[in-house]
Parts: structure tokens; sequence; C-alpha cells
């Protein structure tokens, strides 16, 4: 679905891949007068699949909640399909770039058809409330993520596992091009892990999205992204491929982590067995 | 629930999506049922609070006087002069406490959340208390004015206070502004009192929270108050839906989140305030209603707004008719029956909402 270019807005600024949908340029992030990124550049190509790692506290959620307009940033800009994301209407914003914060929390007693339904909150307005197509992008998002069986069930009381899918069938429903994910893992078993992570790939793979996802494990990072953005202290320090960015080198830089590098023997993508911590 | 097969053709139209449709049908269902059996209810309780009275009237003497304007005996006075302004008044500030109640819990996503957690009846009872001492008015409708802006100035300052720290305002910053707020000037509306017993008469009694002795003129003073905080609470419902995720994923979703808690904040004050000005400090209906109102609507603004106000205003003309009945000849004030009365169906609720999580 590459060919899902941007239609009638301003001429994008072409990457080496393709179009740049999102991009961030020369970005100052901070929290009040706290600095947590400082001068960044980021681009990302329409229909790439993008993995952010880096150590705790590094900036990478800090990162994503600005690339998300959740976070204004002090100096520089973001930039969605070539236009200032902070000047475009927020509707507007949101029927093109979707995101999932980290472990967000449904009210009691709402039901995942609900959650879901609420994804189709940019499409709809005060004349136009809730039309048979929304009824039908709400049942397929569901059936889709395989959540149909849970309709009725608050998402509060559903497992980890379950409550995460019926939040990616919500972002799915919103049926915005972008979607940006803060670590979707959390708290979740490798297997969930694993069930999640296949999700979201399937979303990129089958539907098409481009997505930026940050990460803790860097195994799984870089079998399911594309292109994985190393971070340490607010700067960005590698971006590319899996194989170009983990590197032995690298995981010394960023990490402070002694490790070798494997080729995973399932994918075939790089994969970190930890040794020690560095000290520095 | 058992319900008729009336609404199932209802529920079998939308084919193609069977599973959510039957779900949503059902609940949709329910959710008529109860704003039925409330405007039921609601008629029931206006009916009671007008035929009901400290002076025993027949139902036959009230209907007359009622449909005959013309009359002028002592009972028709009673009914158009006494009772009929204190049923709307009831019927306003209650209706005006549920709706507040249901806001600010939605907006502070506080279960817990009530007029008294945003500083609007600890300022409310400070201008009172200052109104009475300082300027010596004396009478419900002279406190209006100053309980309205005392409530006002009090839900700014909390907003202000909140907003002191990093970040801005967030749910729990505004809560704890809130109650110290609360507590510091119900400490001065103490010391005030404690120095002037004089006043203590006038205040005690405005602020035990009551509709008698409360005319028609203040219901004038405060109606056009509460009709503005009910449009703008409506207004306000579905942005509470999406908020009540979160505020990134409100944004996420494309709701501008400034515009909309101004909006519930104003719309708070408005209704809380007027309330608060008219009646006195009410505690339990704001708390309470939203959350027997949620038994059937679920977490949906959309309904859970209209019908915290309906439940609103039944809980309190019903309170009100209690407190006529059981101290004949005297009365017990709104407010107390509703402390009596709410404490233990809090706690009820609770323990309700608790065995029922399995549902």
């Amino acid at each position: 679905m590459t060919t899902a270019a941007p239609r009638t807005r301003p001429a994008p600024t072409t990457g080496p891949d393709g179009p740049v949908r999102l991009a961030a340029e020369g970005v100052r992030l901070a929290y009040d007068d706290r600095v947590v990124v400082d001068g960044l550049d980021l681009r990302l190509t329409d229909g790439s699949f993008t993995a952010i790692v880096g150590p705790n506290g590094c900036g990478k959620s800090t990162l994503l909640r600005a690339l998300g307009r959740l976070l204004r940033p002090q100096a520089g800009q973001v930039l969605l399909d070539g236009r200032s994301i902070a000047r475009a209407p927020t509707r507007e914003v949101a029927r093109v770039l979707g995101l999932l914060p980290q472990t967000p929390v449904a009210p009691a007693g709402l039901t995942v058809a609900d959650l879901v339904a609420r994804g189709r909150h940019p499409h709809q307005s005060w004349l136009q409330q809730w039309s048979t197509q929304d009824e039908a992008v709400v049942a397929e998002a569901m059936a889709w993520t395989g959540t149909g069986d849970l309709a009725d069930r608050p998402v509060d009381e559903l497992s980890g596992g379950q409550r995460q899918r019926a939040w990616i069938s919500m972002a799915l429903a919103q049926g915005t091009d972008l979607l940006l994910l803060d670590e979707p893992t959390t708290y979740l078993d490798l297997s969930h892990q694993i069930d999640v992570l296949e999700l979201v790939s399937r979303l990129h793979a089958e539907r098409g999205r481009t997505v930026v996802v940050v990460l803790h494990d860097l195994n799984l990072a870089a079998r399911y992204a594309q292109r994985l953005v190393a971070m340490r202290d607010g700067v960005l320090v590698a971006s590319g491929t899996p194989h170009e960015v983990l590197t032995e080198q690298l995981l010394a830089d960023v990490f402070d982590l002694e490790a070798r590098v494997v080729p995973d023997p399932v994918a075939g993508t790089p994969m970190v067995v930890p040794v020690r911590r560095l000290r520095r | 629930m058992s319900v008729p097969s009336a609404t199932r053709a209802a529920a079998a139209t939308p084919p193609d999506t069977a599973a959510p449709a039957t779900g949503r049908a059902a609940r949709t269902r329910r959710r008529l049922l109860g704003l039925l059996a409330l405007l039921v209810l609601l008629g029931a309780a206006c009916a009671a609070s007008i035929a009901v009275g400290s002076r025993p009237l027949g139902p036959g003497t009230v209907w007359e006087a009622l449909t005959d304007r013309s009359l002028r005996t002592e009972e028709a006075v009673i009914v158009w002069d006494l009772r009929v302004p204190r049923t709307v008044l009831g019927l306003m500030v209650g209706a005006a406490l549920g709706v507040s109640g249901a806001l600010i819990q939605g907006h502070t996503r506080n279960p817990l959340g009530d007029p008294g957690l945003l500083g609007i009846t600890a300022g409310a009872s400070f201008a009172v208390v200052l109104a009475i001492v300082l300027l010596g008015v004396g009478t419900p409708a002279g406190y209006v004015w100053f309980a309205f802006a005392g409530a006002l100035a009090g839900t700014v300052a909390v907003y202000v206070l909140g907003s002191a720290g990093r970040g801005g305002p967030t749910p729990v910053t505004l809560a704890l502004a809130g109650s110290a707020l609360s507590a510091l000037l119900f400490a001065l509306v103490r010391a005030v009192l404690v120095s002037d017993s004089d006043s203590l008469d006038a205040f005690r009694f405005w602020v035990v929270g009551a509709l008698a002795g409360r005319g028609a003129d203040v219901a004038w003073q405060v109606a056009p108050f509460i009709a503005a905080g009910l449009v703008l609470a409506l207004l306000n419902a579905p942005a509470l839906d999406l908020l009540g995720m979160g505020e990134d994923v409100a944004r996420g979703l494309g709701q501008r989140v400034w515009p909309a808690r101004l909006v519930g904040l104003g719309a708070t004050t408005l209704l809380a305030g007027a309330a608060t000005a008219a009646c006195g400090p009410i505690a339990f209906v704001g708390l309470v209603v939203p959350h027997a109102v949620r038994a059937f609507t679920g977490p949906a603004h959309r309904w859970l707004v209209p019908c915290a106000g309906l439940l609103g205003a039944v809980v309190l003309l019903a309170a009100d008719v209690v407190g006529r009945v059981v101290a004949r000849p005297g009365e017990l004030q709104v407010g107390i029956v509703l402390a009596l009365l709410g404490g233990p169906a809090f706690v009820a609720l609770v323990r309700r909402r608790r065995t029922a999580a399995g549902l």
C-alpha cells in the first residue's frame, strides 16, 4: 500500500525510500525547564515500520509524544505530510495520525465495542453522529484483531493481552495512515508480547500503516521493525536497518552493555546476547 | 432484565453486524427503560412535593387550587406561593447538583468527586458568612449573589492553585488544591462564627441546606444560571467520553482538551454555585446520584449527564418531602435528610458495585 501517498497536501520532501510522512526538524523537547531532547532530526517515510529504542530516560517516549502532537516542541517543528503539525486542526490530524499511549486506562464498565467505536470520533461531527459506515468499520476492526467475541465485555475486566488488542482495534477503527505506539508490550508476558507485535506487524504489512513504536526489547524490535532508531540522552545515535544499528559497538555506546550480536535463529535478524554491563 | 418483545424489532434491524448490535440494542433498551423510570419518578416526586406539606391538604383541594387560578383561598395561597415555588426550586437545584456531580467525576476521573471537591461549597460558605457579618444581609435572596460569587472565586482559586505546579492542572492537583482551600475557608468560617453569635443563627440555617423559606424570587434568581449550566453540561458530555480515556488518548482522537475542560469547569461552577447559593451546601446528591445512574447508563456521558440531572431532582424532592413528613408539625431540612439517607445509600452502592464486578 505504498502507493497511498499523501493526497493533495503540499509536496513532501522525499526520502530515500519514498515520501516522508512524519518528520522532526531540530526539535527541542522539554518539560518546563528540563530539556529532554535538543536539536533532533528524524524522518519517517511512507509505509515504514520504525522502532525507537534506547535506555530508560533517553527521551524516546518524549520524542514519540512530540511526533504525536501531545507535546509541543520548544524549538524546531514536527511536520506531518510537510505541514507543521502544531498548526493543523486537531481533528484533521486525528484522521491521519493515531496514537496509543503506554498502558492506557479505559473508564470502568466501558465495553470493548464502545472503546473501538470511540476510535471513530475524528470522523464524526454534530451533524453526522454515527453512520452505518462507522458501524461497519468498527465491526471489521474487531473481527480483524480477533476481539469480536469480547465486544460486550468491559475493557477493565480483560486480561492484559486482550486489553491491548482492544486498544489496537480502536486505533485501527480510527483509520489513520500513521500509528504511533508507546511500549505496547508493557506488562505483557512473552507470548502476549509476540501476539501484540504480530498484530502491529500485520497492521503494517496488510493494512499499509506507517508504524512508529517505542520498544524496550531489542530482539523483538529487530525482528519486527524495518528500521531502528537508537537514542541516548536525548540524542539520536544511530538510525537504519536492524543490521546497521544493532552492532556490538552501538550496544556499548548506547546501553553501556557488552554483548554479542548473533543472527536470530528464527528470523535471521540481529539478536543481542548480553555479556555484562559496562561501567562508565 | 426481563423486557417484553416490543423493542426486539429495533434490535433486529441492523442485520449484518449481529454480535455487537445485540449487545448495543440490549443496552439501549436498558437505558431507555431507566430514562422512562426516572421520568415517572420525577412526576411522582413533583406531585408529592406539591401535595404533601406540614399543613395537611386533601388531594382534591390541592388539585382545585392548581387548576383554578382565580381561587384566593388560604389553601390556594399555600399551594401557589409556597409549595409550587419550593418544588420548582427543588427540581432545579436537584438537577444542578446531579449534573455537576457527573461533570466533576468525569473531569477529575475521580469517582469520589462532588461539588465540595473543587472549593465551590467552601467558597460559597465563606462569602455568605462575610455577607451576613460585614453587610448584615439576612435573607436567602440576599445571600444568593454572595454565595454565587464565592463559589466562582473558590473554583478559580482552586484552579489557579492546582495549575501552579509543573505540567499545569491535573485531576490530582485540582483535588488537592480543592481540599486545602476548603479546609482553610471552613476554618475561617468557623473563626468568624465563633466570634459573632448573632451571625451564627442566620448562617446555620443556610449552611444546613434547605428548600424551605426560599421563595419564588430565589428560584428566579438562580434559574438562568442553572439553565446555562445545563446547556453547557450537555454540550460537554461527548468530550467527557473521550477525556475519560486519558488526555493523551482524547487528543489522539482529535479532542481539544483545554476548551473542553473550560466548558466543563464553567458548567460545574454555574450549576453547583447556583444550587449552593439558593439552598446552602447540600451533600451527597452530587456524589451518589452519578454512581446510581451509572448502573444503567454505563460510562457514556451522553446518557449519564441528563439522567444524573433527572435523578438528582427526584432525590432532592423526595428527601424534601420526607423531611416535611417525619418531624411534624415541624420540618427536617433537606440537607439533613440527605446526609442521613445519603451515607448508607453510598455504602450500599459501593458494596453493590464491588459484588457486581464480575458481571
